[in-house]
């Protein structure tokens, strides 16, 4: 999983149709400013910090849906404590 | 698997079912001599690590979810082991 904000959202009309309904987070990645398109299982909106999961575990959210999604934002983060 | 420390952890409320009662750690990626190589990572904890400590870390899912005991689990990296020591030939 990595950590990332939530900068925006992206919105398709011709998906696939297992993807009808879900949300589509743009999210930047805290480790490197890269943006991910991700799929919102837990409610995140614009500005909150998250954590995504990607990978094959990514569609594991929404089972038995078979979602083909390769990153899932699986948490709404409140503290992230770095002890460096 | 990849040798990394245990830099921080992270604290969320609002998340998956399948993590919670779960410690989220922040792993740093170092390279064999100590220092920092790589982007940061989080990572369930199955081994009862913490803040400081040397570990092994998997980055695939069957692995990583099976170290928290629960398959199907959207986990996609996971603590496995604490390091005592490694030994270069």
């Amino acid at each position: 999983m990595y950590l990332g904000k939530v900068i925006g959202r992206v919105v398709s009309s011709a998906k696939n149709e297992a993807l009808v309904g879900k949300k589509l987070l743009l999210v930047r990645r805290t480790s490197d400013d890269r943006t991910v398109v991700a799929v919102d299982a837990v409610g995140a909106g614009a500005g909150e910090d998250v954590y995504v999961c990607r990978g094959r575990e990514a569609s594991f959210p929404f089972s038995p849906e078979p979602v083909p999604t390769d990153a899932t934002i699986v948490a709404i983060v409140d503290t992230v404590n770095d002890y460096r | 698997m990849i040798i990394a420390r245990v830099v921080g952890n992270v604290v969320a409320t609002r998340k998956d079912v399948t993590h919670e009662g779960q410690k989220i750690l922040l792993i740093q990626p170092i390279d064999l001599n100590g220092a920092e190589s790589g982007s940061t990572l989080l990572a369930m904890d199955g081994a009862g690590a913490g803040p400081g400590d040397r570990v092994l870390v998997v980055q695939e899912g069957w692995s990583a979810a099976s170290t928290v005991g629960r398959q199907s689990s959207a986990i996609d990296a996971a603590v496995v082991g604490v390091v005592d020591q490694v030994e270069i030939a």
